[in-house]
């Protein structure tokens, strides 16, 4: 039991008859962080979600939410969450205002409705009929039902998905204002570069385990992931033998060369351009891999193994 | 960041119940009368038959020598109450708290700190309100148009309001507990009306009831219509069609105890095997 943690999670399990959803799910979740929980379809997020938000039974492990077993959770303890599910669509004949109004009248501590309103960027629509938004104010004013009762741990579930891309980064400054709350907010999402923007730590799970924990930053070593150099051999470049005795791959005047001490390289590579007269090496670039290249190895190699250790 | 936490200790009280199920029956009420189609339906389709069968069976029932004849229309017109109660109640909430199932209504509520009763308060607040109206309707036109009187013995009036309310609450949960047998939301309909049509016609909504083979009154006396159209005869008929039609007396005790023990049935059925999500897989 953990009173100071939004979530605490130990060895979590969840099978369904002889199919383990879930194979030991350990992680925390400290007060005041975005935490992203990224994953493939079927690798288990929804079954974790689920279970966090009290809505499934666990079979095995310890969890609380909020100092709280969820297959304990009492009305005072939901107070405490805002939970915005993927589905849509409801309350159809009510406006933006009486819904979220109607769901303020749930809580013990709400905040007030106009304020909800207007950081949801619903204000020019209160008095519309939720069947007459378009999809992303639908989203929002999901959002605006989760986040109304003014709770401490907030579930986005996939909060962007079928946004355009200026709908998505007003998405991301409300969840932006959500922290400057003080709430803590966990988000599952598709997309890379939202838990990027967004999550202070991001948590992939891949067949129902942890693969990895950490920030975006470095998260699967992609701080220490090997980088990738390329520039073209233009001119003389391209007539004398290559100086380094380093790997590399060539086609079209193209070069490719892994490196994993890439500023020493590069240093190499300048002085011998400048021999050759060029003061500016063509067409170079450094990068590290991103986000999504690290997610789709760690995907493409954890269910081989098993697990990550 | 915590300072809000720890600053605000829990000294607000939580909603109370009475307040919250207030709330969710004008929600419901809210719903339910901006979709004209719905309304239209749910209160034409009883004066519809109030006006048809009040036109074609122009004729009166006889009785026995030397008693008052009864217009058929007032015989028709205390079925078809039992008959409205009964479709605004099992038919129209196991329809919509399907839909809510299905929709995923139901999993956003259960996330909240509604409590399950508020729920349910508010679908049965708006069934008897969608009640209320739907009899309001059929007196007025059968006493307007179609020769029908009320009764005029006070006792009669509370038997009228203990045989509806009885019979709103009992087929609220039994429509409520009929969600069990809905497996997606777009066969509700069909699900639904069928088995409540075949129990509108055994149980003598639109036939005198002693014309109904033996063994189809025995079916449907199993179930509550039966009954609640028995007991809205002997609150509009006099007791001569007792004699004729319901093999001597209005059997009032049964009529309560069917009612009662229906009741029960559907709450305890309900509360073992309601689903509150059903929008998964």
């Amino acid at each position: 039991m953990h009173p100071t943690l939004p979530v605490h999670a130990r060895d979590v399990t969840k099978s369904y008859g002889p199919n383990q959803a879930l194979k030991g799910i350990s992680l925390d979740i400290v007060p005041g962080e975005v935490f992203s929980i990224l994953g493939p379809n079927g690798a288990g997020k929804t079954t974790f979600i689920e279970i966090l938000e009290g809505y499934r039974a666990r079979t095995g492990g310890d969890v609380t939410v909020l100092g709280v077993d969820p297959g304990q959770g009492t009305a005072a303890w939901k107070a405490r969450l805002g939970i915005v599910l993927q589905s849509s669509g409801v309350f159809e004949k009510l406006t933006v205002e009486e819904v979220v109004g109607h769901f303020a009248t749930f809580y013990p501590d709400p905040l007030p409705v106009d304020h909800v309103i207007g950081i949801t960027g619903l204000a020019e629509k209160r008095k519309a009929r939720c069947d007459t938004l378009s999809g992303g104010q639908k989203r929002r004013v999901d959002v605006a039902l989760g986040i109304v009762g003014n709770p401490a741990l907030v579930f986005l579930d996939e909060p962007t998905t079928g946004f355009d891309p200026s709908a998505r980064r007003q998405a991301w400054e409300m969840v932006d204002g959500l922290t400057g709350l003080g709430k803590t907010v966990v988000l599952t999402t598709h997309y890379l570069d939202e838990a990027e923007h967004l999550a202070r730590r991001v948590a992939v799970i891949v067949e129902g385990r942890v693969a990895d924990i950490g920030t975006p930053r470095e998260i699967g070593g992609r701080e220490r992931a090997t980088a990738r150099i390329t520039f073209r051999r233009e001119g003389s470049l391209a007539s004398t033998p290559f100086p380094l005795e380093l790997e590399h791959h060539e086609a079209e005047g193209l070069v490719t060369l892994p490196a994993t001490e890439p500023t020493a390289v590069v240093v190499a590579l300048a002085s011998w351009a400048r021999e050759y007269g060029f003061e500016e090496l063509p067409g170079l670039t450094v990068t590290r891999p991103s986000l999504e290249d690290i997610y789709l190895e760690m995907i493409s190699e954890a269910p081989a193994t098993g697990s990550k250790e | 960041m915590e300072s809000r936490a720890t600053t605000q200790p829990a000294t607000r009280t939580a909603p109370s119940l009475v307040s919250l199920a207030f709330g969710r029956t004008r929600v419901e009420l809210l719903q339910f009368f901006r979709q004209p189609e719905q309304v239209f339906f749910t209160f034409l389709l009883p004066v519809l038959f109030v006006v048809i069968f009040g036109t074609i069976f122009s004729d009166e029932i006889e009785g026995p020598a030397g008693v008052e004849p009864v217009p058929f229309s007032q015989y028709f017109a205390a079925g078809m109450i039992a008959a409205g109660v009964m479709s605004v109640t099992f038919a129209s909430l196991a329809s919509t708290v399907s839909m809510e199932q299905h929709d995923g209504t139901l999993k956003r509520l259960a996330g909240t700190p509604l409590p399950r009763s508020a729920y349910f308060a508010g679908k049965i607040g708006l069934a008897l309100t969608t009640a209320v109206a739907q009899v309001i309707i059929i007196l007025a036109i059968g006493v307007t148009f179609y020769d029908m009187s009320l009764p005029s013995e006070p006792g009669l009036y509370g038997l009228f309001a203990v045989v509806f309310l009885l019979g709103v609450a009992s087929c609220s949960l039994l429509g409520i507990t009929y969600t069990r047998l809905i497996k997606s939301a777009n066969s509700a309909p069909a699900v639904v009306q069928p088995p409540f049509l075949i129990l509108m016609f055994i149980s003598g909504v639109f036939f005198v009831y002693s014309m109904i083979p033996a063994w189809l009154q025995g079916v449907a006396s199993v179930f509550p219509l039966k009954w609640m159209v028995q007991g809205m005869r002997q609150v509009f008929l006099p007791d001569w069609v007792a004699t004729e039609d319901y093999g001597g007396s209005w059997q009032t005790e049964w009529v309560l105890v069917v009612l009662v023990a229906w009741l029960v049935a559907s709450f305890l059925i309900a509360r073992f095997t309601f689903r509150w999500d059903r929008s998964g897989g």
